[in-house]
């Protein structure tokens, strides 16, 4: 496999109806409830823990998993606990039509991988993606393969900034190298 | 080629070119933490830093609004901990009795045209409203902006968002910046730079500018500026600046907004809501906790009560405002309302103090945010402060003209 290549099984964020959910903003991710948690390792248990439909992911999610979500993920607050739940969780990716500005952000400084699905919405109406399949992308050249059907599909590959973050392991590690002491 | 204001303020920051699209350094004139993502802050620094200086510690603060003063012993503690962090570092700390971060990095001129400022705030991005680069950041960014003075950014590409007309008499600020945000949605300013132009927005006053750029985050942008005013100390934007897009709204007699549940963009005009039963009012919230937005709700309030049974909770964002507040008697027709008056913050918008609904508890709030679950289990409406204040008085949605 290709340096930056992930492999793993998805969770489709939709509604009941089927549809991907748009706008998923932070408080549904990782509501301000648990704000003051400042330890990584206990933030998992309340990702998408404000989510109808999703209240239980914590419990069904896999390490390696991927969600996949609708355009807009993450808006609304700037806090980095929407992000270090699942890294808590050891979510391998999320993979979204876009993110919110501070959201993909936040990610990417924690060299999270986050990339953004090329046609999403239209892929998910199809029926060519759906939880519980696998799939696997390339970081670098946005290739994606939905392995289990198969089906070709597109991501926007990392931008050389992320690409270097993601690389050094998180913006502290990127800074180090880059930055004059 | 001519630059937008963003691509100004960014090239004053860094060295290189600002073309939108391009990664750029920055260089932070200001980066704060809050009581919220401040200890996560320090807890990141200590690990990567240990005990090693700040880049420039008169540049940094700590701003303590969301939980003022701590309404539970986590909070209590991790406020503590800033606090020792601040004092190893000599760093300041605007504490529990300031206010609104924001709102205070302005007041005492920390935020200004043409700078750059970041915190732990989604809300910073308001700084717009007086010509500066704001914006909110998560933990790792503001830990690294801590020890560093920089930030990584992609120059954003600019939209300009032109306004014909006049709003009808009775609608204010907050009845335009709900109207952008019905209009434009979270796409059309997505991951963009705005810049407003028109006579309606160049009438605004500084309460009104920060209500409008408050609520850039609501519509996915990532900062608004209001550069038509004729202040000559903010960046203008070139006569052959280039722009993603242009997109011209007519607001001519537009009448009170108000944003039903369980979204910013689910605007309606009021009279479609009017009427509904609400059983709790907010005013505050770093949108519309301004004296002004206070004194407009006084105006309502004043010798009339709010009906029994219905809470009217009001915060105002600074102890500046409240201080005004105070000497202009805002705060005694408030009181004489039945309104209940807290010391400055956040308000509910974070689990803070006041503001939260109890499952079934209809609110109308002058707040920035109604997604389900935020302030609670009760369904939030968002309107001007005017507006909450009529509601408060009828037990139901109604304007100003309505009591």
């Amino acid at each position: 496999m290709a340096a930056n290549m992930l492999r793993g099984k998805t969770w489709v964020l939709s509604d009941a109806s089927g549809k991907l959910i748009e706008d998923i903003d932070t408080d549904q991710i990782f509501h301000n409830a648990h704000l003051h948690i400042t330890d990584i390792a206990s933030m998992g248990a309340y990702a998408l823990g404000n989510l109808e439909g999703w209240k239980d992911f914590a419990q069904k999610c896999r390490p390696g998993d991927f969600v996949i979500a609708g355009r807009n993920f993450g808006a609304g607050s700037s806090r980095q606990q929407a992000v270090d739940c699942f890294i808590a969780l050891k979510v391998g990716a999320i993979l979204a039509s876009s993110f919110a500005a501070i959201y993909f952000r936040n990610a990417v400084n924690s060299g999270f991988p986050v990339l953004r699905i090329r046609n999403l919405e239209k892929i998910v109406e199809a029926g060519k993606l759906r939880t519980g399949e696998t799939i696997e992308f390339d970081m670098d050249t946005g290739e994606a393969l939905n392995v289990s059907r198969p089906f070709r599909f597109e991501c926007v590959p990392m931008s050389a900034v992320q690409k270097d973050i993601y690389e050094a392991g998180d913006l502290f590690a990127y800074g180090k190298k880059i930055l004059p002491e | 080629m001519g630059q937008t204001v963003i691509e100004k303020i960014m090239g004053a920051h860094t060295r290189g070119d600002v073309a939108s699209g391009r990664i750029v350094w920055l260089e932070l004139d200001i980066r704060s933490a809050r009581d919220f993502g401040g200890p996560n802050v320090i807890k990141n620094y200590e690990r990567e830093y240990g005990e090693s200086p700040l880049a420039d510690a008169a540049k940094t603060f700590f701003t303590f609004d969301l939980c003022a003063p701590a309404c539970s012993l986590k909070y209590a503690d991790n406020q503590q901990a800033c606090r020792d962090f601040a004092r190893r570092h000599g760093v300041v700390v605007y504490d529990v009795d300031s206010g609104i971060g924001s709102h205070v990095l302005i007041e005492e001129g920390l935020a200004g045209p043409n700078g750059t400022v970041v915190g732990t705030d989604s809300h910073m991005n308001i700084l717009g409203a007086v010509g500066c680069f704001g914006q909110g950041m998560g933990d790792v960014d503001i830990a690294f902006a801590f020890k560093t003075g920089k930030t990584w950014f992609e120059v954003p590409a600019t939209v300009k968002v032109v306004l014909k007309g006049k709003p009808a008499p009775g609608s204010e600020a907050k009845d335009l910046t709900l109207f952008l945000c019905r209009e434009l949605g979270t796409k059309r300013l997505a991951l963009a730079a705005a810049e407003f132009y028109g006579e309606a927005v160049n009438a605004l006053d500084l309460p009104g500018r920060i209500t409008l750029c408050s609520m850039i985050t609501e519509m996915a942008g990532i900062v608004g500026f209001i550069p038509g005013g004729g202040d000559k100390a903010v960046f203008q934007a070139d006569p052959d600046a280039s722009y993603a897009e242009t997109v011209t709204l007519d607001v001519d007699g537009l009448p009170p907004q108000v944003a039903a549940p369980p979204s910013p963009n689910m605007v309606k005009d009021l009279s479609e809501v009017r009427g509904i039963r609400i059983d709790s009012g907010f005013i505050g919230s770093c949108t519309n906790g301004r004296t002004e937005d206070f004194e407009r709700a006084a105006r309502i309030l004043k010798g009339r009560k709010v009906k029994k049974g219905v809470m009217l909770k009001a915060v105002p964002a600074t102890r500046r405002v409240y201080e005004e507040m105070l000497r202009r008697g805002i705060l005694q027709t408030l009181f004489e309302s039945g309104a209940i008056v807290i010391n400055p913050g956040c308000g509910g918008c974070a689990e803070g103090h006041a503001g939260l609904t109890g499952k079934g508890e209809v609110q109308i709030s002058s707040g920035n945010r109604n997604f389900p679950g935020k302030q609670g289990k009760g369904p939030v409406y968002l309107a001007s402060p005017a507006v909450v204040a009529a509601s408060a008085l009828k037990g139901e949605i109604a304007g100003p003209e309505d009591v």
